[in-house]
């Protein structure tokens, strides 16, 4: 397919003896948002650390624009510039400042003119609403500020496609907003983007597909995400829907 | 009140002979806290290196250092291996090199502290940004070593400027063995010079070691 950006084949990880990953394919179109739900222990982590080869993957191939992703390859880190990565949390370089943060990466890695990064570094910042912190640390900032900010660090190196690790998780209710808002308007533009959350309203909201991963394999796929959110198919996809709802 | 014996101080340039035990006692550490410094950042990564006999090795090397009293690493040093190698040793090359060998163990295990306190999701994410691990190690990881090391190891210089109060045992003529000298020198005159001598010494220590580290308590904070 011409617009495609990411494929998995036959994706297989091991770690410590068991199997995380199960014969795990996926394929990831231009400007499609995929959100992958399941519970906590099911691969779904580890299978956006896959992606960006940060795990060593037992079987299969992941193919970048058709090139392979691999992590002993000598053209890794030209691979990883096309993968953006945000993770949990905690991942801001401490002793930099918000600005250095972001232009870091741009400046050393993709050897573009410091000017230049900053530039860009300001108008992201300007969109995320953060641009008077520039020169503030990441210590200074709260939890959901310094997830916008490691966005706006992996959207600066202009990635093909974004991976989004359960960027709200560690964040208290009232930051979750401020952050998925983002990524909302990211989506909307047009980013393509990988997710895994636990925030199902927001799956809903901004999925293109959504993908129910139980115990390392695809249980359930959909393109509709408002009928799988209300009517599940699968009986696991069900009992797992079931968990956050109280009645 | 008896007189405190200060006044011996002044007598002659017995001042000035006291900063001078001062200053080679200052030197001595100074000289030895560079070298440690840089061998003790080698000694740290290969502290962390995977070979699991390599880590053995510094394992027992700095064992040895902890266990071993600072003095009798100078007497095996100065008395000890000059006759058994037949060489040459000035009093204070053998103090450097008691200092160093000291000093290189002590740094090098900050620096594996600092090294493994280094969250790994700082490599991941750096690794994600398409850094080598090259660029990751010196933009990412060692300015956040270098950060935790300092009001360590400046601590560490604090010890050994106290420290170097030992090598008048193996003949040098630092800071104390000068007060000592101006004290047995005035015995008749001033009896009393022990407390004002010793006095000033402990000053000098003080007035050297306690900017040092104020300087590291400062940096702590502002780094922390």
């Amino acid at each position: 397919m011409e617009n495609e950006v990411l494929r998995i084949e036959h994706l297989h990880k091991v770690f410590e003896g068991s199997v995380v990953l199960k014969d795990l394919s996926l394929t990831v179109r231009r400007g499609e948002v995929i959100v992958v739900i399941g519970p906590s222990g099911c691969g779904k982590s580890t299978l956006l650390r896959c992606i960006n080869a940060l795990e060593d993957i037992q079987g299969g191939q992941i193919l970048l624009d058709g090139q392979p992703v691999r992590r002993d390859a000598r053209d890794i880190t030209k691979m990883r510039q096309k993968i953006g990565m945000v993770f949990q949390s905690y991942d801001l370089f401490p002793h930099k400042t918000i600005l250095q943060n972001i232009t870091l990466a741009p400046e050393k890695v993709q050897k573009r003119p410091r000017a230049e990064a900053e530039e860009e570094a300001m108008e992201l910042l300007e969109r995320v609403g953060l641009a008077d912190r520039r020169d503030d640390y990441p210590r200074q900032l709260s939890g959901g500020q310094k997830q916008r900010v490691a966005i706006v660090r992996a959207l600066c190196m202009h990635p093909e496609i974004l991976l989004l690790d359960e960027i709200t998780a560690a964040l208290d209710p009232e930051m979750v907003h401020e952050v998925l808002e983002v990524v909302l308007s990211l989506a909307r533009s047009g980013s393509t983007m990988l997710i895994v959350t636990h925030e199902m309203a927001f799956a809903r909201a901004i999925a293109d597909r959504v993908l129910f991963l139980d115990d390392g394999e695809i249980v359930e796929e959909s393109s509709d995400p408002k009928a799988f959110f209300s009517k599940p198919q699968t009986l696991r996809a069900q009992a797992f829907l079931k968990t956050f709802d109280y009645e | 009140m008896q007189s405190l014996g200060i006044d011996v101080l002044f007598k002659g340039s017995n001042f000035l002979r006291l900063l001078g035990g001062l200053w080679t006692a200052v030197r001595i550490s100074l000289i030895s806290v560079a070298i440690s410094i840089v061998l003790g950042i080698l000694a740290g990564m290969l502290m962390t290196s995977r070979s699991t006999f390599v880590k053995a090795l510094l394992r027992v090397y700095l064992e040895i250092v902890r266990i071993m009293p600072q003095m009798v690493l100078l007497f095996i040093v100065y008395f000890g291996t000059t006759r058994v190698f037949g060489w040459n040793l000035e009093a204070e090359t053998a103090a450097i090199i008691v200092f160093t060998f000291w000093g290189t163990a002590e740094m090098g295990d900050l620096v594996r502290g600092a090294l493994i306190s280094i969250p790994r999701i700082q490599y991941e994410s750096a690794a994600a940004l398409g850094m080598s691990e090259t660029a990751a190690f010196r933009y990412v990881i060692l300015p956040q070593t270098v950060r935790r090391l300092i009001p360590l190891s400046i601590n560490l210089i604090t010890r050994m400027i106290k420290t170097t109060s030992l090598v008048m045992m193996i003949g040098i003529v630092e800071v104390l063995k000068v007060g000592q000298q101006i004290i047995e020198a005035n015995r008749k005159t001033s009896p009393n010079a022990a407390f004002g001598v010793f006095a000033v010494v402990f000053l000098m220590y003080f007035l050297i070691c306690w900017p040092v580290s104020r300087l590291a308590a400062w940096l702590e904070k502002r780094w922390a």
